[in-house]
């Protein structure tokens, strides 16, 4: 008898530390998701009162910032503009050449100096974005000065080109990845019917490595919307419309660049750049998405 | 004059040897192929005969550690001399794989890349060409009314036709099949050799194939290969009758492959 | 026929592609060389031993940047104690305990989104969140906090990358011994993911190493010499935090190139260590 209920309870205590043991992975499988949502709660509680108080349409479609003058005003169209259109520019450099660069690595480039170049792409992801401000503060900025001659080079011109920089290296490596997970098959098909190597790669290998792509210039995107650091260090940060030789301040540096000595209205209206700078981002993902998942049903 | 006076040997094979590295993997194998009928190659696993299919459309340039020797004749004219375009070798002689392979593109555009690769660009004419091929391929009435939807939506039967199509569209004159039913189940395996005796009509075909029985049914001619070795080739029906080389009777009996 | 040259239109299409596969490849290529090579010969004239083991003295008006290595490796080792964790944990639910495919997809997608938000962000909701609400203040801790949630999808996904290579048999032959699952776990399924978790941490070290705009509202700028404890309590830079105030707000250029050089070579020893590891666990398991 007693040791039919000793068995028992040990039994139960065994259940006991399992279930335990589950919680625990269960609490630690969901910090993901509590991270999101206390960064969610928080930007949107520190975000939305000055979104109230200065008016919606004032604050996304206003085009003076003026935080800390007299008679104050927050509009922030300045920002979203240059953010956009900087994102844009960067894109527009950084795409083609990421990958017709991914193409050749992918396809045609030599073993060594496709792992030399793999090398090269890797160092350049690794670079601190102070560091590329860095340099783009003392050649960059110089150099469009006396190259096109205008009184300060710190511009958007210099953010976009620095810009494109920084994105290379995510819009190479994921693209070269998903290049290389095209399967011979569908090449050597092409091949046998009499398609030269260039014609198979660009219009068999790519169109089939079209979602890949996608995500990588999606990266890109999100890697350039999001950059500060480097941006702050060239582009001479003030509040104007956006003008390519203009001194233009992004979405990110107007967060950054006022913060340390923002009080009241103005420190809330900072919070609420940093909002409508997430949501921003949430939508360009949540787009993606959509279309990625409409190509995926499209396929079958 | 007679039959054999009149058939022409579409591709002359002479002294070929293929290293891959420093394994030497074909032979001097001298073949020839005979315009409008069906060659088999048979042998059993790593013999060569899929080596030797690839290189009569220099498929085998791919690799980068191969070397090869001797001549191959398509029309009398050696296919490895250097000044030969390897493009237009391929549309004219065609090959179909293993395992089907269509393109991730909708039926349409499978079977329109090869014209389109050649320069053909008139919707009208490509319309044409698509319809004919699907035709000679004998899925046109299972696909006519979905062209726009994409081919991997196609049962494994179904695909490896419509790669037959997307061949047949550059309207080559030879058709390499490099065991194209062994990834097949036994239904669409008798509907594609149904449509390979249609197609020996207007094509010359050489198929290879690891099932004798496949070889007895379609084909004229069979080609025996061993350890890279052309062992012996000829009518399909002397070489399973009356095999004149041991070799080769080993094989067919089944004491060894 | 088959002598027959190419039509011109597809001769000149491949010319042009060959072309621009070149010219941008050799782009690339030269923009990191040049970028190398400029970094290098700017920065290392300004390195010296006494620059690496020095504070900044006022009195001398020398700079040394001993403090910023400091607290570069007090925030790097605080942060991995906390996300490494944190991430196997994660990733173990995800693979093993977790069979609703709708917390799956939730959990995944949250992680997803995690990457994807920008730097400043983190260092704004870092500073909101541990400076402010718990009372940590401007602190190391705060900043190596900050940056544990930033990095805790990368060690997130390595970990679960290596977890799935564990064949389940492996899992099948322990339950059927009667082993209970956390047993399995850890005997069976933990000891194979240890590729996956070391490849994670150097990737984020990496990133760790590189990251400025989280630390500046949450780590602050000073650069008191100090021991771990008491580092992790008070504020301080890191050697990117140190850059961008040496360089941009006090001009001190050679300073500045001299943290970048340092930056530069430690990015690149950091790639190759994450190389040889993945060489030497890809080497372990196809014996």
């Amino acid at each position: 008898m007693n040791k039919r209920s000793k068995n028992a309870n040990n039994i139960n205590k065994k259940k006991l530390v399992e279930t335990a043991i589950h919680g625990v992975f269960l609490i630690l499988g969901l910090t993901t998701v509590s991270c999101v949502l206390l960064i969610t709660v928080y930007l949107v509680i520190s975000g939305i009162p000055a979104i109230k108080e200065i008016g919606l349409v004032n604050f996304l479609f206003g085009k003076t910032w003026a935080s800390t003058a007299e008679n104050p005003s927050f509009g922030i169209l300045p920002f979203i503009l240059t953010s956009i259109y900087g994102t844009a520019g960067a894109i527009l450099i950084g795409v083609p050449v990421g990958f017709m660069t991914s193409v050749y690595l992918a396809k045609m480039a030599p073993t060594k100096v496709k792992n030399i170049m793999n090398s090269a792409v890797s160092l350049l992801a690794g670079i601190p974005s102070v560091v590329y401000g860095l340099v783009g503060m003392l050649v960059l900025v110089p150099g469009i000065r006396r190259i096109f001659n205008v009184p300060d080079g710190a511009s958007l011109l210099a953010a976009i080109i620095i810009l494109s920089i920084m994105i290379l290296p995510s819009i190479i490596k994921v693209s070269v990845n998903a290049l290389e997970a095209v399967p011979k098959e569908y090449e050597d098909a092409s091949l046998a019917l009499g398609a030269t190597a260039e014609e198979t790669y660009f219009r068999v290998s790519v169109p089939s490595a079209k979602s890949g792509i996608a995500a990588a210039i999606v990266l890109g995107v999100g890697r350039a919307i999001g950059e500060s650091m480097a941006v702050m260090m060239v582009s001479g940060n003030v509040a104007n419309m956006p003008g390519l030789f203009e001194s233009v301040r992004f979405l990110t540096t107007a967060v950054a660049s006022e913060m340390s000595y923002s009080a009241g209205l103005q420190r809330q209206a900072l919070f609420s750049i940093a909002l409508v700078l997430f949501l921003f981002i949430m939508l360009i993902n949540a787009t993606f998405n959509f279309f990625l998942k409409r190509e995926k049903e499209g396929l079958v | 004059m007679t039959e054999n006076e009149n058939t022409k040997s579409i591709i002359n094979v002479e002294d070929l040897c293929l290293w891959y590295g420093n394994h030497q993997a074909l032979e001097n194998v001298n073949l020839k192929i005979d315009s409008k009928s069906i060659t088999a190659l048979i042998g059993p696993s790593g013999c060569g005969k899929s080596t030797f299919l690839k290189t009569l459309n220099r498929m085998n340039d791919l690799i980068p550690e191969v070397k090869i020797t001797g001549k191959v004749f398509y029309n009398n004219i050696d296919i490895y001399d250097p000044s030969t375009d390897v493009s237009n070798l391929r549309r004219q002689i065609g090959m179909v794989f293993q395992k089907p392979n269509p393109f991730p593109m909708s039926i349409y555009e499978n079977v329109a890349y090869g014209p389109k690769t050649h320069g053909i660009s008139s919707k009208a004419k490509l319309d044409d060409i698509v319809e004919e091929s699907l035709k000679d391929a004998a899925i046109w009435d299972e696909v006519k009314d979905r062209l726009k939807k994409n081919a991997l939506g196609l049962s494994g039967g179904q695909q490896q036709r419509l790669c037959i199509a997307r061949a047949l569209a550059v309207k080559p004159s030879v058709l390499l099949m490099d065991e194209p039913t062994s990834a097949l189940d036994p239904i669409s395996t008798s509907k594609i050799e149904e449509l390979t005796l249609e197609l020996k009509e207007k094509y010359s075909i050489v198929i290879v194939t690891h099932n004798m029985q496949q070889a007895v049914r379609i084909s004229d001619s069979t080609a025996f290969f061993l350890m890279g070795e052309l062992v012996e080739s000829g009518d399909t029906e002397r070489i399973f009758s009356k095999p004149s080389d041991k070799r080769t009777e080993d094989y067919i009996t089944g004491r060894f492959g | 026929m088959i002598k027959e040259k190419l039509s011109f239109k597809r001769r000149f299409y491949i010319v042009i592609m060959r072309a621009l596969m070149y010219i941008c490849t050799s782009l690339t290529a030269c923009l990191v060389l040049a970028l190398v090579v400029y970094l290098l010969i700017k920065g290392i004239p300004n390195l010296s031993w006494e620059f690496l083991t020095s504070s900044p003295s006022y009195l001398t008006g020398r700079i040394g940047i001993l403090p910023d290595i400091l607290n570069t490796i007090y925030i790097m080792i605080a942060a991995l104690i906390v996300v490494i964790p944190l991430g196997i944990g994660s990733a173990v639910y995800l693979t093993e305990y977790a069979k609703n495919k709708r917390i799956v997809s939730i959990i995944e997608y949250a992680a997803e989104t995690l990457s994807g938000i920008p730097s400043i962000i983190y260092g704004l909701v870092g500073m909101l969140f541990f400076c402010q609400f718990l009372g940590m203040q401007t602190s190391l801790l705060a900043g190596a906090l900050t940056l544990c949630i930033m990095n805790l999808p990368t060690i997130m996904r390595t970990t679960q990358e290596s977890l799935k290579t564990v064949p389940s048999s492996y899992r099948e032959g322990a339950f059927g011994l009667g082993a209970s699952r956390w047993r399995v776990i850890r005997t069976v399924v933990l000891p194979g993911c240890v590729d996956g978790v070391i490849t994670g941490c150097i990737l984020s070290i990496g990133r760790i190493l590189g990251e400025s705009a989280a630390l500046l509202f949450t780590a602050g700028f000073a650069h008191t010499l100090n021991g771990f404890v008491d580092g992790l309590g008070s504020s301080g830079s890191s050697l990117t935090v140190a850059l961008y105030v040496y360089a941009k707000e006090q001009g001190e250029f050679g300073v500045a190139f001299a943290i970048a050089t340092i930056l530069l070579l430690l990015s690149f020893m950091i790639n190759l260590a994450a190389e040889l590891t993945q060489r030497f666990f890809r080497r372990k398991k196809t014996i």
